[in-house]
């Protein structure tokens, strides 16, 4: 099932995807169906009773590690952004005057369904609740090297956007076996920009599942995002960025100012 | 929501807590020769920030265990703002910022400062209008001994300018936390807890924060 958080008729609901369509299923409107542009699509997780755990990995794809002139990490390189930085689906990302180079990143979001503490790798998929797609886009005029990826260049309000679906994890591995076997793409104004597969990580779900809970207990609802393959490139205002990951999205964000 | 929740309780984060690194006038001096060289290539010049995530709250009089494979870790005495719905401080809280200890400063240290249970968390919050932030003097005190004095009026950056520039690229939501800094002592290193130790942080004024220390349980 894919389940999505939506704003309409002036308050926020709970969908599913139903034959092309939002199904809602809740009080007082459960049954009604509504058109995708119908709707304010907000990021797919429900809010967390405490402040969300958002991880994000830097330089988890060889090509991308290449890219950027890294030798490949020996470890997870990873970062914390706050809730604050997400957006939903069909949105608005602010791209501030006068910047030379802001790119977007396709990445798997995991999303955890089962607190994972000191979580085996064989264990890991046990504690996932769903996929959906994260762009996780940088701003690299503001690239410092201290804490880096910093703040400026990662935390800032509207430049995660995130869904359209949260996707139960069962589809995804009865229909692909598992999350490492999904190809990833972005386009730019529809013309291919990034692709890529899942299986190209350096750092593995289960094992980063496994890095983390190691010393820090995942509550339900929390993410990881798992890092973007080569092909980034600079965009700018107007731009209409679609990130895409097979079986899980296509997630349409567009930048403004 | 009160963002520092309702005002017999105790004080819990109920948003993401941010804190500011190399915010001492003190500890930056010390670094100051070696910020044009590999891999930093520079002063920093917007604020460096981390995030404490919500597994490392610890109340006040909770247990903080130190993983088996450190023998100690860094105390990280902070003064800390609660924000507001208008992303203004409505609130201080003492915390103690607990690191592992980490030399370099170029990767983000979640494997340092995002371990389970590594942020102690004051009892209760103090009004804004009760505190002058940048005159605050944090004791630190291990087994009842001081082993540091934090003054507010060292820092780099003052707590406003310090929000004003982190407010150009993000913004505060209500019940966030912002870390205004924890100094280190006159060799660079920061004051050290191991098993079995009990730290206390106080202020004027404030409840003081008081967490054991513990060997990471079995």
């Amino acid at each position: 099932m894919k389940h999505a958080r939506i704003a309409w008729a002036g308050a926020i609901h709970e969908a599913v995807e139903s034959d092309g369509e939002l199904l809602l299923t809740r009080s007082p409107w459960v049954g009604k169906r509504l058109k995708f542009d119908e709707v304010v699509w907000l990021p797919p997780v429900a809010p967390a009773p405490q402040a969300r755990t958002i991880l994000a990995l830097g330089l988890n794809y060889a090509d991308h590690a290449k890219e950027l002139a890294f030798k490949a990490p020996e470890e997870p390189l990873v970062f914390v952004k706050g809730e604050a930085s997400l957006i939903g689906h069909k949105a608005l990302t602010r791209r501030p005057k006068g910047v030379t180079y802001m790119h977007y990143e396709c990445e798997l979001a995991v999303v955890i369904g089962r607190t994972a503490k000191h979580v085996k790798k064989e264990n890991a998929y046990e504690h996932v609740g769903g996929y959906t797609v994260a762009n996780d886009y940088a701003i690299r005029d503001y690239l410092e090297n201290w804490y880096r990826p910093n703040f400026r260049v990662k935390n800032r309000d509207t430049c995660t956007p995130i869904g359209p679906w949260l996707v139960d994890a069962k589809d995804i591995h009865d229909a692909y076996g598992s999350p490492m076997n999904l190809s990833l793409q972005t386009t730019v104004n529809g013309k291919v920009t990034q692709s890529g597969h899942t299986r190209d990580m350096i750092f593995d779900i289960p094992t980063l599942i496994e890095y983390f809970s190691a010393f820090m207990t995942l509550q339900p609802g929390d993410l990881i995002l798992t890092g973007t393959p080569d092909g980034v490139v600079n965009c700018e205002v107007g731009d209409v960025i679609v990130t895409s990951i097979e079986g899980v999205g296509d997630l349409i964000n567009t930048l403004g100012d | 929501m009160n963002p520092i929740g309702p005002s017999e309780a105790r004080f819990w984060p109920q948003g993401t807590v941010y804190g500011a690194l190399l915010n001492f006038q003190q500890e930056w001096n010390l670094r100051a020769n070696q910020m044009a060289d590999a891999p930093y290539k520079g002063a920093p010049k917007a604020p460096v920030l981390f995030i404490k995530t919500a597994n490392t709250f610890t109340p006040s009089g909770g247990l903080i265990s130190v993983p088996s494979a450190v023998a100690e870790v860094d105390i990280g005495a902070n003064l800390a703002w609660v924000l507001g719905a208008d992303a203004k401080p409505m609130a201080c809280v003492l915390v103690n910022d607990v690191s592992i200890p980490h030399e370099s400063y170029y990767r983000p240290p979640v494997k340092f400062k995002c371990v389970d249970g590594f942020l102690g968390v004051g009892t209760k919050a103090r009004h804004i209008q009760q505190v002058i932030t940048d005159a605050v003097v944090l004791t630190v005190k291990v087994n009842g001994r001081e082993v540091q004095r934090v003054n507010y009026a060292g820092t780099v950056r003052k707590s406003q300018t310090l929000l004003a520039d982190i407010s150009e690229f993000m913004t505060f939501q209500e019940g966030d936390v912002l870390l205004l800094g924890s100094d280190c002592l006159a060799d660079g290193k920061r004051p050290r807890a191991k098993p079995g130790d009990v730290v206390e942080i106080s202020a004027d004024g404030f409840e003081t924060l008081v967490n054991l220390f513990s060997g990471e349980a079995a």
